[in-house]
């Protein structure tokens, strides 16, 4: 007896009439994706680890040269939560703050002042300051104390390179950065969440290891303001909170300098605030960190387990052998 | 069965009310408008409605006293379901989904940090709130049930302060947001104490008619 069977292909899987009148426009398409292609592609050598750009950002382009000796595994942090999500309290204490409250802050003209314990200080201007030393990327992986992290393309050259200009003294045994103060540009200082300006600091051996970096750009352009234009540090084996933004001035001394945040909660923060999943810090336990990272929603599998020194022990635990981590946090 | 007046009636729309803020909820994780960090965006507003529906269910009292309108207390259980019930999902947001993989966390997690240890304690004295809540076991525990729901107090004031506790080191802006609600709670608090004063007044002045006492001597 005959049954009758439905057609192979429901109603549902016909192309829409649209899609299918269309059809000559989606070859055309295809026949100039090489060009798409090419003009898409990114300007680092092939296998270098480049991230896609970010869609058409704000900011100037920079020229540099990805260095794969710094490269992380896994998705980067988009352009767009990089930039929106932030403490930066200059610009106010909500994460959303310092891209919303950053507009009028002026990154240009710019001097940094050097001084202290070093033969050659100065005043000098930042395109001075940092002309003829080439722009490297690296892909770091940031870690706040707050147990979120990033994965972060950072255009910028080792601090150790800079500082060797100004010739330290045998007596420089620590640096420390002062981030500028700018009361009429930067909403945040008006209330007194620390004692401003913002003060930071890192023993010399630290600020010269070759990890530790000065950014100038993230994602190829130049640092958006509220990401520290236009100088900033990048120390990633410790919380944020030691890489100071928006630097006027660097100081060598034999004795260890003030850092806001310790100054404010010295049981909380310490000076060295190495990232360090067995020491924590109230509120916030740091044996596990929420990654944001990577495309589209994910609600899921964000937690991480936090490394010590945030995953570079290999190439940093040797700066403090024999100190008790758990006292000199 | 009693034919359905106006709260009869309006109760399913409360209802529908009461779970806007979840579908809301849903839809911009669904649409990804969370912004970078959806999780704590989850966990926030999960959290700041249990606490509303919290203030809610307190304020039927006093309503009720100062408006007289005395229906008003048959919404009061379904605000305080609804307060475990958003309370239960924000324990399930952070329990499954950011903590999510890193189980043996929990525990050294509401030992150690104090504002889940008493989050986590408001949630577990929800649970015999919410237990008791039927008409029978109203019946069953008699004057006792309105001992054991006193326990609601304690609740809104460890919410507060899981709030509270929360709030970042030098955050004098964020700090607003949880003092708004715990004004909010102190004047919930302070609207039944004065009746009180007033109802036990009321009963004092007959006692000594029930009970006749020579006065003292004076």
């Amino acid at each position: 007896m005959p049954t009758r069977r439905p057609p192979d292909l429901p109603e549902r899987d016909v192309t829409p009439e649209a899609i299918y009148q269309d059809r000559r426009r989606l070859v055309r398409l295809l026949a100039l994706s090489p060009l798409a292609l090419a003009a898409c592609s990114p300007k680092g050598e092939a296998g270098a680890p480049t991230p896609a750009p970010p869609p058409p950002a704000p900011g100037t382009a920079l020229s540099f040269t990805p260095n794969p000796a710094f490269h992380t595994q896994g998705p980067l942090t988009s352009w767009q939560d990089v930039t929106h999500y932030n403490n930066y309290y200059e610009f106010g204490t909500s994460k959303s703050d310092p891209a919303l409250n950053s507009g009028a802050f002026k990154p240009k003209p710019w001097s940094v002042t050097v001084g202290g314990e070093c033969e050659a200080p100065g005043i000098f201007a930042l395109e001075d300051l940092i002309r003829g030393i080439p722009l490297e990327q690296r892909i770091y992986r940031h870690r706040c104390v707050e147990a979120w992290s990033m994965v972060i393309p950072w255009v910028g050259f080792p601090l150790g390179t800079l500082l060797k200009r100004f010739k330290p003294t045998s007596r420089a045994r620590y640096v420390a950065f002062t981030t500028v103060d700018r009361p009429g540009q930067m909403p945040g200082l008006s209330y007194p969440v620390l004692d401003w300006p913002y003060r930071e600091g890192l023993r010399i051996d630290e600020a010269m290891h070759p990890l530790t970096l000065l950014a100038v750009g993230v994602y190829g352009r130049v640092l958006p303001n509220q990401n520290g234009a236009p100088l900033r540090l990048v120390v990633p084996w410790k919380y944020g909170f030691k890489s100071t933004k928006a630097i006027v001035q660097i100081a060598f001394s034999e004795t260890r300098p003030v850092t806001s945040w310790s100054q404010a909660a010295p049981d909380r923060y310490g000076f060295y605030a190495n990232v360090n999943p067995d020491v924590g810090t109230v509120p916030w336990s740091q044996h596990t960190e929420r990654r944001i990272a990577g495309s589209g929603f994910s609600l899921f599998g964000n937690r991480i387990a936090t490394r010590l020194f945030n995953g570079y022990a290999d190439q940093v635990a040797s700066l403090y052998a024999g100190m008790d981590l758990g006292r000199d946090y | 069965m009693r034919r359905p007046d106006a709260v009869g009636w309006s109760k399913p729309l409360v209802v529908l009310l009461a779970l806007l803020p979840l579908a809301l909820l849903v839809l911009a994780v669904l649409h990804n408008t969370l912004g970078p960090d959806p999780v704590s965006q989850l966990e926030k507003r999960t959290g700041i409605w249990a606490l509303r529906l919290l203030l809610l269910t307190l304020a039927i009292t006093p309503l009720r006293r100062f408006t007289g309108w005395n229906a008003l207390i048959r919404y009061r259980r379904m605000l305080g379901l609804f307060t475990f019930f958003y309370a239960s999902v924000h324990l399930t947001v952070y329990l499954v989904i950011d903590l999510g993989g890193f189980w043996s966390q929990i525990f050294t997690e509401i030992a150690k940090k104090p504002y889940i240890t008493v989050g986590f304690a408001a949630w577990l004295l929800l649970i015999p709130l919410a237990v008791t809540s039927t008409r029978g076991m109203m019946r069953r525990l008699g004057r006792r049930w309105g001992q054991l729901h006193k326990l609601v107090y304690a609740i809104g004031v460890l919410a507060i302060l899981h709030f509270v506790w929360q709030v970042k080191f030098g955050q004098t802006i964020a700090v607003r947001e949880p003092v708004v609600y715990a004004a909010i709670l102190v004047a919930l608090l302070l609207a039944r104490w004065r009746p009180r004063r007033q109802a036990l007044a009321i009963s004092a002045r007959p006692a000594p008619a029930r009970s006749p006492v020579p006065a003292p001597p004076p």
